[in-house]
């Protein structure tokens, strides 16, 4: 008898600074590899703009990420936008961003299972498989975990193992590499899924930005509606990329300070 | 204000389009940036020619499907434009016909403007005269067609029994060229190599894609014939109308397989199999 497929969600986590082309084909690139594996079913893919308290230099105001990552999500009928992570009063690290999706998915899956239960009497032989969640990214994120004092080791036990990461990269080995260089990472490989583009594309937010300020066209790049909000709120200009020059990130200031925090929070 | 005038400018994109995608539309942006901010030209008008089926490239589907996803794609641009005319030829239609086609035109259109005009009228006069001149003087009165194309276009400007070495004088020569790079090619080296693009180098504009994008029409054939997603690659209209009319699959990638590709049967008289 054919397994059924694990439903899973699939969430990025980002400063969507803004919102690109090449954000939104990570979504695409990265269900189309996770249903061709056979094991799994992408049933909804989170954008979560990463909140003011990051303090990365040029971040524009949550507000606007937000209201642009809308715009361009629009016509999709399966990726959506999360505020939660953008509205906590400080920066919020990824896993416990990821614990709180994961908890809400669990929770509808846990209450239609019940419903099915209740309706027919017993647990419908059809009722899928416990859902999963896991980070999507791209290649230059695998390098973050090397940073020093931008992740907590325990952090990146729970995100690789047991989430798991949906890594999409441009073509190249980069990530198979770095994968190789870290314990942590070949210890989870199984459940670090390397998608690959075969096309360079290096269209990002920050050549987005840079276009922006130097007055030239970003059309086709991202969408027309977001271009249209970030000419009407005049974002992205220099003063706009000078904004938090010189602070640090938030992650290396707070995660000095804290205890490390167990998986029971 | 120095009152220096300004050239205005039209850009021609032949290719196959096939299909038209958001590199496609790049092209058309970085171009216009680009020659703006040299300060001595306006970009007026972008127009997208669509090759004739007789081009009989391997997986050239229908032109009337790749003229209409240009359209689609193009729709809510202010500027850029397709045409169809070359793609209605019976045959394959060389580019510098095509970009004679569009230049007489642009002429046409600017003499019909300028008729009740006493003082154009000079130039109109003028203009007449410089273009019956076999000149490959750069004229800065009156308004100029480019060709805008990759860099491997002009590359292809070396491959033997492709192009008549007239046409390439003319399109470098007397119009001129937008050229935008790709990863991969040196244009500059390649101009240098070449004599007769060397002499008109100053009407080659290569233009850096300092943002390497390679989404080419072959990669999104392939996605898509292999079932995956090409959304975000190309405007989503046209998404649509390759999924509506089950475009591009294994069995429209192998049409003219077996057909030698027009320019090559035209300069070398070999004919198809």
């Amino acid at each position: 008898m054919a397994t059924r497929r694990v439903p899973l969600v699939l969430l990025a986590c980002g400063s969507f600074n803004p919102i690109t082309n090449q954000h939104m084909r990570l979504f695409e690139l990265a269900r189309d590899h996770m249903h061709s594996t056979g094991q799994y079913q992408v049933v909804g893919g989170i954008v979560s703009p990463v909140s003011d308290g990051y303090g990365k230099q040029g971040l524009v105001p949550a507000e606007h990420r937000i209201a642009m990552a809308k715009l361009a999500l629009q016509s999709s009928n399966w990726v959506t936008v999360d505020e939660w992570e953008s509205q906590q009063p400080d920066w919020t690290e990824t896993a416990v961003t990821m614990r709180y999706h994961y908890g809400r998915i669990l929770k509808e899956y846990e209450q239609s299972t019940r419903t099915n239960k209740d309706s027919s009497g017993s647990s419908s032989p059809l009722s899928s498989p416990p859902p999963q969640l896991k980070l999507l990214c791209g290649a230059d994120f695998l390098n973050t975990f090397k940073v020093p004092g931008l992740w907590l080791d325990d952090h990146v036990e729970e995100v690789t193992g047991r989430f798991g990461l949906v890594c999409v990269s441009r073509g190249g080995l980069e990530p198979e590499q770095a994968v190789h260089e870290s314990d942590t990472l070949s210890h989870h490989r199984q459940n670090i899924f390397l998608v690959k583009e075969w096309v360079r594309n290096e269209t990002s937010a920050t050549e987005v930005r840079r276009a922006l300020r130097r007055g030239m066209s970003v059309k086709y790049l991202i969408p027309d509606s977001v271009l249209e909000y970030i000419h009407q709120h005049n974002l992205y200009t220099e003063d706009s990329e000078r904004r938090n020059k010189g602070m640090l990130l938030r992650p290396l200031t707070k995660q000095t300070q804290q205890p490390v925090k167990t998986l029971d929070d | 204000m120095d009152g220096r005038e300004v050239t205005k400018v039209v850009l021609l994109a032949c290719g196959s389009f096939n299909p038209i995608t958001n590199m496609h539309l790049r092209m058309f942006e970085l171009a216009r940036d680009h020659l703006q901010d040299t300060g001595q030209y306006k970009v007026v008008k972008g127009i997208i020619s669509p090759v004739g089926d007789g081009y009989k490239k391997k997986g050239l589907i229908e032109a009337c499907h790749r003229v209409e996803m240009a359209r689609l794609a193009t729709e809510d641009s202010g500027w850029i434009t397709v045409d169809p005319w070359e793609s209605l030829q019976p045959e394959w239609v060389e580019t510098a016909k095509v970009v004679r086609h569009h230049y007489d035109r642009l002429l046409a259109a600017e003499q019909n403007e300028d008729d009740v005009d006493t003082v154009k009228y000079a130039k109109k006069r003028r203009l007449e005269e410089n273009h019956s001149e076999d000149s490959s003087h750069h004229r800065r009165d009156g308004p100029q067609l480019m060709l805008l194309c990759g860099a491997d276009v002009l590359e292809s400007f070396g491959i033997p029994d492709m192009w008549k070495q007239e046409d390439i004088a003319e399109i470098v020569g007397r119009y001129g060229l937008v050229c935008i790079t790709r990863s991969g090619n040196d244009p500059h080296k390649f101009i240098h190599q070449s004599d007769m693009l060397w002499k008109h180098r100053k009407t080659i504009h290569v233009v850096h894609e300092w943002v390497t994008n390679e989404i080419s029409a072959t990669h999104v054939r392939r996605a898509l014939r292999r079932g995956r997603s090409v959304r975000y690659l190309l405007p989503d209209d046209v998404v649509r109308y390759i999924q509506e009319h089950k475009l591009y699959s294994a069995e429209s990638e192998r049409k003219n397989a077996d057909v030698i590709l027009a320019p090559l049967q035209r300069y070398t008289g070999a004919s198809s199999s």
